[in-house]
């Protein structure tokens, strides 16, 4: 394990969750044993992904991180212009693969931070925040314009993350808590008409029961009649007679809630707590202003990822279109998280390499 | 730049950063708490309510139609009113085959098998959990049949609506109109969400003019439907105090019009077994206060549906019940145009007050051997311009006629309303016709045709020939005389009154440029002719004004509906009924200040002096106090 530089509790803990997460998924598919070989092999593609990337040095991440952040701005245009089209939005570019350019971007903004952040004194200046924030905000609106609004916004949250814990004072943070009304307002004028709607949903959700505020009236209902130890795996009905929407990708934590209950949240809940907390745990152990800003980013991204989801399944956020990371069926943002784990791993194992 | 840049310490930057850790990581454990307090919410607190929501029932939202507003008439008496009554529903997503049980439906002769494509195409046009109504009115025994084969017919049942309702039904059809059946026609029109769960619509008259006062807006309700559509009682549901609260109906605004149900009554009861109609205003305001078209029909026929071959009857009967000949019919207006053609012949100078001339039973254009004939063959003898009305002299207007010509004719008539729609606000209106040399011109395609000849302009001068008026217009015209020259907008409707607020808005009267008349003495004369028709020594009319309590004026007009030839006699008994001469008669009252002007109009009633006078006066003294009391 040593020398394979990985980190076993982190490897463990997220064993766990997949492990749980194909159990739910499986019933959430409607008990489908292909589709469940089909998130399996997806699975085990990322996790070997995870290890690959689990071998590389820091430093060798850090000085391509440039190149690679630059590579990924172009190509993001390269998506709005010549992308293609499904579903209304622009999201995927087919060079020789296919591939969303915005899920490398979910790395390469934290990477782009930190590595701007790398040699400068802690905490940083106001005007080093001020390109920090450019490097955020020009391709958190690429992403925007495709429009895809979850990725959109987890981008603009792990930058934002890396200027947290840079050291960036507090009063700028509540100050930033501030401008946010303007930039809401301006997100606002982004939105399509759907996004929109989404958002005005979850303020009134019975205002048009039968039609915007039916997903999330339904997720409450599935989740709620779970109670404490839920309907048992496969007896949720809310999903299996089709009441619940897209119950295998966004809305699977709401077929946990049904047929596991509380206690089947809670216990997915704390696996994802155990792993953040082992994110946490290596950046703290980190050893170079790189390492610990990346780290740190990763592993809050990903609570990001479960709060946004976990919110909006309950009711409480709008609708982003943000999956249940590492259970909501679906490949193209698992490779993206595991790799980030990779990183993770990479970090800790190095941390004795690096010089104090 | 390395030796420019600040020296970094390791130490206080790693301490910096664990407390940032330390801080996210109290931010992420509220995050998370607060999404768990959530899920405690939902699944343990709110779970019971959960957990029967998800128990096989499901939410349905029903929309509930607004009441329609009422129609009152001037005197507050309800003229359509909405009553409860069991209408047979039929909700298209819930039958497995609606041609099947729509046939079978119509063989235990709860429906009329002709009407079933009308109910197919509701079906498929109309949202799938609408209820499409099959009938509206169900009796007593077919209630107690039906609730023995309800299971047959999953998706068929019957509810309690109101139903349009009309106590004095067709007294007052073509003024108020009717309501009838929402057709697929209709539901395009319409805005959707006002009209969920409402069967029926304004048609004509009133009830379409004001559709959008009436009607209201709708509102909704939640019910908790099992797996098969049925509703379940819900008021042990503790499910609906979690969904949002009902939306309760506004309902629809109630008009009041200016009608008298009392007039009304009288001018149908008069015009019984007849073809006809009387319009009556209030000439200072330009209030309808009756309108009435006979033959009539029954308006709650349509409120309530009627099978395919009732209407096939209304619509075929030769007497044209459905037909408005208030404001619809086009009559020739006959000798009751000859007041307000002596108003243009006085201001244009081809006659004075003092001119007479001699009457001997016919009049003759020069070089012309055809005789323009009077109503009465022996002829008036000598007569002037009170006389010529009083008498109604044909060959005092027939002479006096080249003088005026026909475009001054066209001119007055105008003014005082003729030859165009009085714009009243129930529709369907006929324009009526005025004839002038330009309106020949344009209306006839050969140079021949397009020429005017003088034959015309003379008969003309009675109101005949190409001449044609509404009983509407010629009741507006009697206004404008009794106004001497003001006039208002004819209209039905006086008051709206909101339905939740009770606020009224009130109908302002809608003034129209007056007829002006130079001279004083020209009124003062046409008048006291009109006065004189009715209670004068000679007068047409005397018969039917002569000893009244009140002081009156009118006009007696008879208007051929076929040519007699040059030699023939006019004999009312060999004739067919229908080619009998039309009746008509314009009168005001009191003649000093009046408060009321009529015009009745008789089709084939041979004499408007002794049977459209008669009509008239009932009418007026209805009005101003002298009538009997009428049964209802």
């Amino acid at each position: 394990m040593r020398r394979l530089q990985v980190d076993g509790p982190l490897l463990g803990g997220l064993l766990l969750i997949c492990g749980f997460g194909l159990f739910v998924l499986y019933s959430a598919v409607g008990e489908s044993n292909r589709l469940l070989v089909n998130q399996i092999i997806r699975l085990s593609v990322a996790f070997i992904g995870m290890l690959l990337v689990a071998q590389m040095s820091p430093d060798f991440l850090r000085r391509w991180t440039p190149w690679g952040y630059a590579a990924g701005l172009i190509l993001l245009v390269l998506v709005l212009t010549k992308g293609e089209v499904g579903q209304g939005a622009r999201r995927w570019l087919d060079l020789g693969i296919r591939f969303q350019p915005s899920e490398a971007m979910k790395l390469g903004v934290p990477m782009m931070a930190a590595w701007f952040l790398h040699h400068r004194q802690m905490p940083p200046r106001f005007s080093q925040l001020l390109v920090i924030a450019a490097l955020i905000i020009v391709p958190t609106i690429l992403i925007a314009r495709q429009p895809d609004l979850g990725t959109a916004i987890l981008i603009a949250a792990s930058g934002i993350i890396v200027m947290v814990l840079a050291g960036m004072s507090v009063r700028l943070i509540l100050g930033m808590g501030v401008l946010a009304i303007p930039g809401a307002l301006l997100l606002w004028t982004f939105m399509q008409d759907y996004q929109k709607q989404r958002v005005l949903t979850l303020l009134d959700p019975d205002s048009d029961p039968l039609g915007a505020g039916y997903n999330i009236i339904q997720s409450k209902i599935a989740i709620g009649s779970g109670g404490l130890f839920g309907k048992g795996w496969t007896n949720g009905s809310q999903a299996h007679l089709e009441f619940l929407p897209e119950r295998d990708t966004d809305f699977i934590f709401a077929v946990l809630g049904e047929e596991f209950g509380l206690l089947g949240v809670l216990t997915l809940l704390t696996l994802y707590m155990f792993v953040i907390g082992r994110g946490l745990y290596i950046a703290a152990q980190a050893h170079d202003t790189y390492s610990r800003l990346l780290a740190g980013s990763i592993s809050l991204t990903f609570l990001v990822y479960v709060f946004v989801n976990t919110a909006m399944v309950t009711g409480l956020i709008p609708v982003v279109g943000v999956p249940l990371p590492l259970v909501s069926f679906g490949g193209t943002s698992m490779v993206t998280l595991m790799a980030g784990f990779g990183i993770l791993m990479a970090i800790h194992a190095h941390r004795k390499l690096l010089p104090h | 730049m390395s030796l420019l840049a600040p020296i970094k310490d390791h130490h206080s930057e790693r301490q910096l950063f664990l407390g940032r850790v330390l801080l996210t990581s109290v931010i992420s454990a509220l995050l998370l708490g607060l999404v768990v307090a959530r899920l405690f919410q939902l699944q343990v607190v709110e779970h019971e309510l959960f957990a029967e929501k998800s128990q096989g029932n499901r939410v349905r939202i029903e929309a509930v139609p607004p009441i329609r507003g009422l129609i009152f008439d001037r005197k507050g008496r309800a003229i359509a009113e909405n009553l409860p009554a069991y209408q047979l529903e039929m909700i298209p997503e819930q039958v497995e085959d609606i041609d099947d049980t729509l046939e079978r439906l119509a063989t235990i002769g709860l429906i009329d098998a002709a009407d079933i494509p009308r109910f197919k195409e509701l079906g498929r046009s109309g949202p799938r959990f609408q209820p499409v109504t099959l009938k509206v009115r169900l009796t007593e025994d077919e209630i107690a049949n039906f609730a023995v084969q309800r299971p047959r017919f999953p998706g068929v049942d019957f509810q309690p609506r109101l139903v349009r309702h009309y106590p004095d039904g067709p007294v007052v059809a073509h003024a108020v109109g009717y309501v009838g059946a929402l057709s697929s026609d209709d539901l395009k029109r319409v805005e959707p969400a006002r009209y969920a769960g409402t069967s029926h619509t304004g048609k004509t008259g009133v009830e379409i003019t004001f559709e959008s006062d009436l009607h209201g807006f709708a509102g909704y309700r939640h019910l908790i439907t099992n797996a098969r559509g049925r509703r379940i009682p819900s008021d042990s549901s503790e499910l609906l105090d979690s969904l949002p609260v009902d939306q309760v109906p506004s309902p629809g605004a109630n008009v009041f019009l200016s009608l008298d149900l009392d007039l009304q009554r009288i001018a149908a009861k008069s015009l019984e077994g007849r073809r006809g109609a009387v319009v009556a205003i209030d000439p200072w305001t330009g209030e309808i206060l009756a309108l009435v078209s006979a033959p009539s029909f029954d308006p709650n026929l349509f409120a309530l549906g009627m099978t395919s071959q009732q209407y096939g009857e209304l619509q075929g009967d030769p007497d044209r019940p459905l037909f408005n000949r208030a404001v619809r019919g086009a009559y020739p207006p006959g000798s009751t145009i000859k007041p307000m053609l002596a108003l243009a012949a006085l201001e244009t100078g081809a006659t004075n007050l003092s001119r007479r001339s001699f009457c001997r039973g016919f009049f003759r254009l020069p070089n012309s051997t055809h005789r323009y004939r009077d109503w009465k063959p022996e002829g008036h003898g000598s007569m002037n311009l009170h006389d010529a009305i009083t008498q109604s002299c044909d060959v005092y207007f027939y002479e006096i006629s080249g003088d005026v010509g026909i475009n001054n004719m066209h001119d007055y008539l105008n003014r005082f309303g003729l030859g165009h729609k009085a714009g009243i606000d129930i529709g369907g209106e006929h324009a009526g016709l005025v004839p002038s040399t330009e309106w020949k011109r344009s209306a006839f395609r050969n140079r021949d045709d397009q020429r005017w000849y003088d034959g015309e302009t003379v008969i003309a001068s009675i109101g005949q020939g190409y001449m044609l008026a509404t009983p509407l217009q010629l009741a507006g015209a009697a206004a404008a005389l009794a106004t001497r020259g003001v006039r208002y907008r004819p209209h039905l409707v006086a008051a709206v009154e909101d339905g939740m607020s009770g606020q009224r808005r009130m109908v302002d009267p809608q003034r129209l440029p007056d007829v002006e008349i130079r001279e004083r003495d020209h009124w003062d004369a046409v008048l006291e002719g009109m006065h004189d028709v009715m209670q004068g020594a000679r007068g047409t009319a005397r018969a039917v004004g002569m000893g009244a309590p009140y002081q009156m004026a009118g006009k007696s007009g008879t208007a051929q509906v076929i040519s007699i030839a040059q030699d023939d006699e006019y004999d009312e008994e060999e004739i067919d009924e229908r080619q009998r001469d039309h009746a008509l008669f314009l009168a005001f009252a009191p003649f000093d200040e009046p408060r009321i002007a009529v015009a009745v109009i008789v089709e084939n009633g041979s004499s408007g002096s002794s049977v459209a006078a008669p009509i008239a006066k009932a009418v007026m003294d209805q009005y101003l106090g002298y009538g009997e009391k009428v049964a209802q």
